[in-house]
């Protein structure tokens, strides 16, 4: 805020500030607490008697004997074996990743160095499918993954996150392109390069930052993805999400909701790094769609 | 780009999205045309000490032998589609007839499990996307009135509910808000009703899947919004001030039309994403109050019995209905393109 004309009146400011501080609260509040309480007993957690015992783990020291207790991470990791879901949800991401970026970068590239009028329509088409529920795919991969013994296994379900992310990809991939200007590829191909080679060793180079977050965008994609993950992987495959959701139909019962507590802060955790460390680079992957689009 | 290049570079993501998008659409449609076998049933004459008596039993074998010639079902047609599960013609019309009035229609309506997902899916967009662009703009507005050096700070606790996985984040939520939590201990404490409980009540349901809905989307219309702000031209605010607009002003006529174009952006995307609602009512354990499409989808294709049938029924009209919520924005694009060629 520059000029003195533009500065706010006292009462606006204050208003302004304490509404960025509830958003605050609403924001990150909710995250604080379940962390807090994923190292608690049942019974402080969610606790009848009193809700300030979810702060001071009253239960927890009787049951623990100090106020804060693994017990819940111990009996995720180990006892139900989440490290495995963990260790899945890692390997499809980083697949998911790795072949999303080659694929995506090639087409992306092709989309915005191409003047033709077909380019339009692929990037129509790819905005329809973007709009379509992954969910409403799933019905037609059941059948034929079943009848070729596909079904359940990670390789698959690496294939399909990659395909259905492809939309969002080139769209992000192809606003980024836009940016760099076709003189560069241009004076590759004067010095002798082929199309290809102008690609990988011209234009690539100075891409990092637009497939760095459109990578963060894939990792993101595939790491939240709940409705293609639980379908198509089998138990023994599953990972972290659908894990997840598999503990509450078990631990409701059983009566230990703890594991799903820890499981849940198990899984926000590698977000939150994401996060801090490249906050920049996702804000400005959320701002070029919307930019260009 | 000569075509023949372009291919090339092409090929990759275009064969996987054909593979893995446009067939499979395809084979959605198909599926959603046939309806599984029904069981080989045998009748056998068995005769005893007693006299003869004749058993209908399945025949598993024979049964199984179908099942595995014509995986896809017999042909049924439309049949799927107009089933009570889906549109339910039959049930409509009979409601439509014996209601005296609109209302009771409605009601015979809400009872049928295709129209109450339409019912919760098309009030969830219209609810919080409206909310998630007026959220995002006031917190975009209130943060860029901050110091600097705040502003990294509260952007990064404000993306957290964004990146969030949605199970993960309506989990949270849900957890807090159980009757036993600190938000519902609060809320019964606000409302003196110590029996209050958001999970017993249809409407409560309804509202706190809606809220977090709004949790979960706002901080993305915020990071779009505030960096709309970033480009805002000074000097038009500034004209606008020597006019004696007052505040409200220079936002009502000066930031709202310059941020137009993103609040198309984001009216588009929140309108797809809204549409797909699902998570929230696995993690609120909702689906006794709310159902959506998707849920209806999953919770087809999910369990001992697969009902791919009906779910590639829903499926199609999902799609249609995404459709027909996009076809503003083909319909625009379309009109650039040809004003621009």
């Amino acid at each position: 805020m520059a000029s003195r004309a533009q500065k706010m009146p006292v009462s606006l400011r204050i208003a302004s500030s304490a509404f960025v501080g509830v958003w605050l609260v609403m924001a990150a509040f909710p995250f604080l607490w379940t962390f807090w309480g994923s190292f608690k007993v049942e019974l402080d957690f969610f606790s009848i008697a009193n809700w300030t015992n979810a702060l001071t783990g009253a239960q927890t020291k009787e049951t623990h004997g100090s106020a804060f207790t693994g017990a819940g991470y111990h009996g995720a990791w180990v006892e139900e074996g989440f490290l495995r879901n963990i260790i899945n949800t890692f390997i499809v991401c980083f697949f998911v990743v790795l072949s999303s970026l080659t694929i995506g970068t090639l087409g992306g590239y092709a989309l915005s160095r191409s003047a033709y009028r077909y380019t339009f329509w692929l990037l129509i088409t790819a905005l329809i499918f973007r709009a379509m529920p992954p969910i409403t795919l799933v019905a037609g991969y059941m059948l034929p993954f079943f009848e070729w013994n596909l079904w359940g296994i990670l390789p698959t379900t690496i294939i399909v996150l990659v395909a259905i992310n492809q939309p969002f990809t080139l769209w992000m991939l192809h606003s980024f392109f836009q940016s760099i200007p076709k003189e560069l590829d241009e004076s590759a191909k004067v010095d002798g390069c082929t199309q290809f080679q102008a690609f990988r060793h011209v234009i690539i180079p100075v891409m990092w930052p637009g497939v760095i977050t459109t990578g963060l965008f894939s990792f993101l994609l595939a790491y939240n993805d709940f409705a293609v993950t639980s379908m198509l992987l089998a138990e023994s495959n599953r990972t972290m999400v659908p894990q997840i959701a598999a503990f509450l139909g078990t631990t409701y019962t059983e009566g230990n909701v703890m594991f799903a507590v820890a499981a849940v802060v198990s899984a926000t955790a590698p977000l939150f790094i994401l996060v801090m460390f490249f906050q920049r680079q996702i804000v400005s992957g959320l701002t070029a769609g919307a930019v260009k689009g | 780009m000569k075509h023949r290049t372009f291919f090339w570079f092409f090929l990759p993501t275009g064969l996987a999205m054909l593979l893995f998008i446009a067939l499979p659409i395809v084979s959605v449609v198909i599926q959603s045309l046939f309806i599984p076998h029904e069981a080989v049933l045998i009748t056998v004459e068995s005769c005893g000490p007693f006299g003869c008596k004749e058993q209908t039993s399945i025949d598993q074998e024979a049964t199984a032998v179908l099942r595995a010639a014509e995986p896809l079902g017999r042909f049924a047609g439309l049949g799927i589609y107009f089933d009570r599960g889906h549109l339910a013609l039959s049930e409509v019309a009979d409601a439509w007839r014996s209601s005296e009035s609109f209302a009771e229609f409605y009601g015979h309506l809400r009872n049928l499990p295709f129209y109450r997902a339409m019912a919760f899916t098309l009030a969830f967009v219209f609810v919080v996307t409206p909310l998630v662009i007026v959220m995002g703009l006031i917190i975009a507005l209130a943060v860029n009135s901050l110091h600097k050096r705040l502003k990294g700070l509260v952007i990064f606790f404000s993306l957290l509910p964004f990146v969030i996985n949605p199970l993960v984040g309506s989990l949270v939520l849900f957890w807090m808000i159980d009757s036993r939590g600190i938000l519902g201990y609060s809320l019964q404490w606000l409302a003196g009703d110590p029996d209050l409980s958001l999970k017993a009540s249809t409407g409560l349901m309804w509202i706190s899947l809606m809220v977090y809905g709004v949790w979960h989307a706002s901080p993305f219309a915020f990071v779009i919004f505030y960096a709309g702000l970033q480009t805002l031209p000074k000097d038009q605010l500034e004209s606008a001030q020597i006019d004696g607009a007052s505040r409200w002003q220079q936002v009502r006529y000066v930031v709202v039309p310059h941020l137009m174009p993103l609040v198309t952006f984001v009216a588009l995307i929140q309108l797809m994403d809204n549409f797909r609602v699902f998570e929230p009512i696995v993690g609120f354990n909702a689906s006794a109050h709310a159902r959506s499409l998707s849920w209806a989808i999953f919770n087809d294709l999910g369990g001992e019995t697969r009902q791919l049938s009906s779910a590639a029924a829903t499926s199609v009209m999902t799609i249609i209905g995404v459709a027909i919520l996009l076809s503003p924005v083909l319909v625009r694009t379309w009109r650039d393109f040809k004003g621009k060629t």
